[in-house]
């Protein structure tokens, strides 16, 4: 009502307040601004840039005599084999999270208060501690001698061998993205209203069709968040096929890396990366549009 | 909420329920409780128990690369945190109280860091401080080398953006009435933020910072692409022996940066709880 009274009586004084406003905001937001042309979007750039670049015989990137070589390569077999497993592995980890963590959030989310916050901070735990100490533990536990193969062995069984397996990276991926799935459907389902759940249990719905039609429609943008945070980093994932896995397992992540620190190829490695991001914003900008066109947070 | 025990009797749907989650939680911590007793193991075989003792913890606090490494990490993290979180804070201000030319753009440039893939954004920031090193070299003369600055410069890279969520968040949930109550009583811009604004959002800022500084001290993609001899950072250092094998050594520097982040949970529930309890009860009133 305020501005409604300004407006009437001198026009020109609230355009220009609005025009110091909007120059303040802008004051206020250029030091980020600033910060993440200089250290975001020029790296991106140069990336961009080598991506067409030469590589030399001795290594060496070339500036120059720009051509298409590296992005020709991204059709390779191997290349295209290792997309289809990382594809692969980042969607069953995601799956598989989800199947694990919807009904715990659930659980949490239907207990009383007191119980809900103690199991809020069982999750929190591991969503903070480092990641890759977490990733570690499977390295001891699923190692030659270590515990789950000598409880195998303990039972009359054979020595398990699962490290440096596809099997052992997933259990690794699942484990270390878990709690990024259980927080945000957690929050998703403990923000829900519940009556309305009641309301259908009243217009007799059974259990299922209650849950099919009320509680998963209104949990939909938690298991959105969710699948984001797990099928994002597990796509770019360095670390844990890292420690978990083996020669036959390369993920797009060491792959890119390894052109890096160890094949020395900049160029294609420049492209393999480029070529993950916008296969990583396509999938984001897909399964937003897909499931929630007014969505813009997280 | 209560009304849920009423509506759901204890049946086996609820029961199957209850064992998800308790194996969830099984799954949760079962590898991190293995890890803390190897840790406690004399041995020097990872698998073989002799006897309890602190003989690696020893190690670990006379192990001169690992006290450097903590170190480094200890350094690179406070830098990076402070500087994130005052940019964070205000790009998350600029977004949610402001309305100027590019915002859009802004708003989308703030995502992106936290979309994009981790080994991308190492190797971009690799390119671009070897690219601009060179460059530097030949129009100024001078030649600056990898090290705790280049990993502090890409820490505040992708920690802004994190900070600016997290920020944003609280920002949203803010009356904004108040910002303009506190106007009414003639606070000029600048006052009503440090009065009104601030100690309502700090809860959010300095949860920012904590998630910041926990990114911070667990990064090992990027920290590793932009380190230079003798500038690795603990996470860092304890992958290159990860990767070699499993060592009693590592068990206890594991649970080190394990109990690292405890504290830091313990403080961020610190944080989030009073304050939060605080704002809600005098806005809903």
């Amino acid at each position: 009502m305020k501005d409604a009274s300004v407006v009437a009586a001198r026009p020109e004084l609230e355009e220009a307040a609005r025009r110091a406003d909007s120059r303040r905001g802008f004051l206020i937001a250029l030091p980020a601004w600033f910060y993440l042309t200089l250290f975001f979007v020029l790296p991106l750039g140069i990336v961009a840039v080598y991506s067409f670049a030469t590589r030399s015989s001795t290594g060496r990137t070339v500036l120059g005599d720009w051509n298409v070589d590296a992005y020709r390569r991204l059709w390779d077999s191997l290349v295209l084999q290792i997309a289809v497993r990382t594809l692969v592995l980042a969607l069953v980890t995601t799956l598989i999270c989800l199947l694990l963590a919807y009904p715990l959030a659930y659980y949490m989310a239907t207990r009383r208060p007191m119980v809900r916050n103690i199991l809020l901070i069982l999750v929190m735990i591991p969503f903070w501690s480092n990641f890759l100490v977490r990733t570690y533990a499977w390295k001891v536990l699923l190692g030659t001698d270590g515990p789950v193969s000598q409880l195998s062995q303990a039972l009359g069984g054979e020595p398990i061998r699962l490290l440096f397996t596809n099997t052992a990276v997933l259990i690794g991926l699942v484990y270390g993205f878990l709690p990024f799935m259980v927080l945000p459907l957690y929050a998703a389902l403990e923000r829900m209203d519940w009556s309305l759940v009641e309301a259908a249990r009243d217009l007799y719905a059974g259990g299922w069709t209650a849950f099919r039609k009320v509680t998963w429609p209104l949990s939909l943008p938690g298991v959105i968040a969710g699948s984001i945070l797990v099928f994002i980093p597990t796509l770019g994932a360095y670390v844990t096929p890292a420690i978990l896995g083996g020669a036959k397992t390369t993920l797009a992540g060491d792959y890119i890396v390894s052109q890096f620190l160890a094949a020395r190829n900049q160029p294609f490695g420049s492209a393999l990366s480029m070529g993950m991001m916008f296969i990583m914003l396509g999938a984001t900008i897909i399964y937003f549009r897909w499931f929630r066109p007014s969505g813009r947070d997280l | 909420m209560s009304a849920v025990a009423g509506i759901r009797p204890k049946s086996p749907a609820e029961r199957l329920l209850a064992t998800n989650s308790w194996l969830v939680f099984v799954f949760f911590y079962a590898p991190i409780l293995v890890l803390v007793v190897f840790s406690f193991n004399a041995n020097d075989n990872v698998g073989i128990w002799t006897e309890p003792s602190l003989r690696w913890y020893r190690e670990v606090f006379q192990d001169q690369a690992v006290l450097n490494a903590l170190k480094n990490s200890v350094i690179v993290a406070a830098i990076s945190t402070v500087v994130s979180t005052i940019l964070g804070t205000m790009a998350a201000l600029s977004l949610e109280r402001f309305r100027f030319r590019g915002q859009k753009l802004y708003d989308g440039l703030l995502y992106l860091p936290i979309i994009i893939p981790e080994v991308t954004m190492a190797v971009m920031l690799l390119l671009f401080f070897a690219q601009g090193f060179q460059w530097l070299d030949s129009t100024v003369g001078w030649s600056p080398s990898f090290g705790l600055g280049t990993i502090s410069l890409s820490h505040i890279a992708f920690n802004i953006s994190f900070v600016t969520v997290v920020v944003r968040a609280r920002l949203g949930q803010l009356d904004p009435r108040l910002e303009e109550a506190a106007a009414d009583l003639y606070a000029s811009r600048w006052q009503a933020f440090r009065r009104v604004t601030l100690p309502l959002i700090m809860p959010g800022v300095l949860g920012g910072a904590l998630l910041a500084l926990t990114i911070s001290l667990d990064d090992v993609v990027i920290t590793n692409f932009v380190a230079g001899p003798g500038s690795t950072t603990l996470p860092v250092y304890v992958f290159g022996l990860v990767r070699r094998g499993v060592t009693p050594l590592i068990n206890a520097v594991s649970v080190v940066m394990l109990g690292a982040s405890m504290v830091l949970v313990a403080v961020s529930f610190g944080f989030q709880r009073n304050p939060r309890s605080r704002v809600q009860s005098s806005s809903r009133s």
